[in-house]
């Protein structure tokens, strides 16, 4: 799950990791008001979940209160279009007024799992502002890792060999290393997948600041973190996402014509592919699950098809939970209820086929039966050009 | 090494009164596994199904004499499942629950570290050896065959295709393996591969990948080394975008790193046969046999 920026500043403080000073708003005024607070000069963030804020337009400073208060009407409502929106963009609802401090210098910290040895690892770079992705491709020795112990934590003996990497000395070194065990603890007390300070700012003044903070959670654990899962934001999610997840669907929206409905992760994965090596292109991810029932495959058919860009859909079921007549009784009664104008391909294979492919062709129903995965995509490719 | 499952495979299922590891557990029990205990806290000394129950994964294993686990616990509690059955000497653990945190999987994969038990799991189908009719996992036993080849996949169904298709070409399998679709998992490719180079029954394999991580690179890099036998493979989600969590908590691609074409590019190197269909998977391992 992903927060907002103002949302993981929250959690971060709590944890003793030193933020600027600042609130949320989302009114414009009010963002006047909270720049005089900071005496005037104030930095006004969009907050939406999508990175390159900056980029988009979405980060600005302002020298006088009136200014944050034109910044602000600029922003609040504006869509917010950065390389990870798409380019329809994200509307922003709320802004983070924060207080302006002088820069010396921008680092980079951030804190993943390292899959390879099952373990958190704190990444450090002196090159601050710039996405991590870029530093690893271009200058990999640029980044300095430290990879520790859940249980134990990040030790101080680890945070002083990354504030020396960063270059760091006296007063601030210690401050970074008080900042750094913070974040270390933030990340593992709130099950984090992800909490990336970037920049970390060093003030002239020598202080270490999260001048921004991204934390993304692990979903499986959020069963622990009732405070975290409030700060869940669906508008911020795909509202055809938000609806499946409902259904305990897992549906992922692409940009194809082709709908999918699968079991299994990997077989959704797979058939995504299959369509585009046949020549199609897939609509979507969509996982049933291991043991759907008819009610979700109805709820799936009808998830897909509110698509408008899907033109065909291709159902591909190996059943080993799951039960093949189960899947056909719910794509029946979809169809037959939604009343579905495009055609289907269907695939199952499994746990009582015979009687699912019977249920198919009592229907009535004008479904595509298929025999294996390669002649479902062939033939769902070839029905989209008999609909166009 | 002897295969990790066989004749002598005694198991008991953790979670066994659950609608879902009561189902699987009697499917095992019909497909030929020696189901000889039942563990749910708090239902010890009932009998279900023939099956006697008890609190605690130790006085099964002392009761019955378990040498094998199966793991249905929910989330919030299957990494405790998984160290009880370590520290009660079980040799096979199989964890099917989906949904484990990770933190909580650091920790089992720690403390297991200090013990001798292998872990398959967590968020996988489980283990099957046609040949001596064991299975021990949430696999649909019917479209196995016994045969030639081994196969390794971190995803469910993704796996059943290749049996299927094995099945139909008359190879049939030796052991298949899922190690599951978790980004920490206690056996890993290289693991299962490890398996099937030192076992007599496995010939050729069929090694199943999907975005995420870079299990699949560094098996690659072992295959190289180690393995003679034929290796055919396929990597799930080369049209998967960036960013997206495609279902498995593993399947990602982060940060520009695990992506189905460098995954491709790096068993391509290793000889890896590389079907660019999942449809393709024993067709590509019937062209590379020569049969």
């Amino acid at each position: 799950m992903k927060i907002h920026e103002y949302q993981a500043k929250e959690i971060l403080r709590g944890f003793g990791v030193a933020t600027p000073r600042g609130r949320v708003t989302d009114s414009p005024e009010e963002a006047g008001r909270i720049a005089k607070e900071f005496g005037g000069r104030a930095v006004v963030k969009a907050q939406v979940h999508a990175g390159g804020r900056g980029k988009g337009g979405g980060v600005k400073l302002a020298k006088t209160p009136d200014e944050a208060v034109e910044l602000a009407k600029k922003i609040i409502g504006m869509q917010l279009v950065t390389h990870q929106t798409g380019p329809s963009g994200q509307r922003v609802k709320k802004i983070l007024v924060e207080e302006a401090l002088d820069i010396a210098r921008e680092l980079y910290i951030g804190i993943t799992l390292d899959r390879a040895i099952g373990r958190p690892v704190m990444m450090a770079s002196k090159q601050g502002g710039m996405e991590i992705e870029v530093v690893a491709a271009k200058d990999p020795d640029a980044i300095v890792k430290e990879a520790f112990d859940p249980a134990w934590g990040l030790q101080p003996f680890q945070a002083r060999k990354l504030a020396d990497a960063l270059g760091l000395t006296g007063e601030t070194h210690k401050k970074a290393v008080g900042f750094l065990i913070a974040l270390a603890k933030a990340y593992v007390a709130t099950d984090a997948s992800l909490a990336e300070i970037n920049p970390l700012l060093i003030t002239g003044g020598g202080d270490v600041i999260a001048l921004d903070a991204k934390m993304n959670f692990d979903d499986n654990a959020l069963f622990r973190h009732p405070d975290i899962k409030e700060y869940r934001d669906l508008d911020e999610e795909d509202a055809l996402e938000v609806e499946a997840s409902k259904f305990g669907l897992n549906y992922i929206k692409l940009d194809g014509n082709v709908g999918c409905m699968v079991n299994g992760a990997g077989l959704a994965m797979a058939t995504m592919d299959i369509i585009q090596f046949a020549g199609g292109r897939p609509a979507n991810f969509l996982d049933v699950g291991g043991g759907a029932n008819e009610e979700q495959v109805k709820n799936a058919m009808r998830i897909i098809l509110s698509d408008a860009n899907v033109k065909a859909v291709l159902i591909n079921i190996f059943g080993g939970i799951m039960r093949c007549d189960i899947i056909a009784t719910g794509v029946v009664n979809a169809i037959k209820e939604i009343g579905i104008k495009v055609p289907v391909v269907v695939r199952l294979e499994g746990t009582n086929v015979e009687e699912g492919k019977a249920i198919l062709k009592s229907s009535g129903l004008a479904v595509i039966p298929a025999n294996d995965m390669k002649d479902a995509a062939e033939k769902v490719i070839a029905s989209l050009g008999k609909a166009a | 090494m002897a295969n990790w499952i066989s004749r002598d495979t005694r198991l008991v299922v953790q979670g066994f009164t659950g609608r879902e590891g009561k189902f699987h557990a009697l499917a095992s029990r019909d497909y030929g596994t020696q189901l000889v205990a039942g563990v749910t806290p708090g239902k010890g000394g009932t009998v279900v199904d023939g099956i006697p129950v008890f609190d605690s994964v130790h006085a099964a294993v002392k009761a019955t004499g378990a040498n094998a686990s199966m793991v249905f616990v929910p989330p919030p509690a299957a990494a405790d499942a998984i160290m009880e059955a370590s520290d009660a000497g079980v040799a096979l653990i199989v964890a099917i629950t989906e949904g484990v945190p990770i933190n909580d999987m650091i920790k089992a994969k720690e403390y297991l570290a200090k013990g001798s038990s292998r872990l398959i799991g967590p968020n996988c189908p489980g283990i099957i050896r046609p040949s001596a009719k064991v299975k021990i996992g949430i696999m649909p036993a019917r479209i196995h065959k016994a045969g030639f080849v081994g196969v390794v996949s971190r995803s469910g169904t993704l796996t059943y295709e290749a049996v299927g298709q094995t099945t139909a070409l008359g190879f049939g399998q030796s052991t298949c393996i899922g190690i599951g679709g978790d980004p920490i998992n206690g056996t890993n490719f290289i693991d299962a591969l490890t398996l099937f180079r030192d076992d007599p029954e496995t010939e050729a394999v069929i090694m199943i990948g999907e975005i995420g991580g870079s299990a699949e690179e560094e098996a690659a890099a072992w295959i190289r080394a180690n393995l003679k036998k034929p290796v055919v493979s396929f990597i799930a989600g080369r049209t998967a975008p960036p960013g997206r969590r495609m279902g498995h908590a593993g399947a990602i691609i982060s940060g520009g790193k695990g992506t189905a074409g460098e995954k491709v590019k790096a068993l391509k190197e290793a000889g890896v046969h590389v079907a660019d269909s999942p449809a393709l998977m024993g067709e590509t391992l019937k062209k590379v046999l020569g049969k």
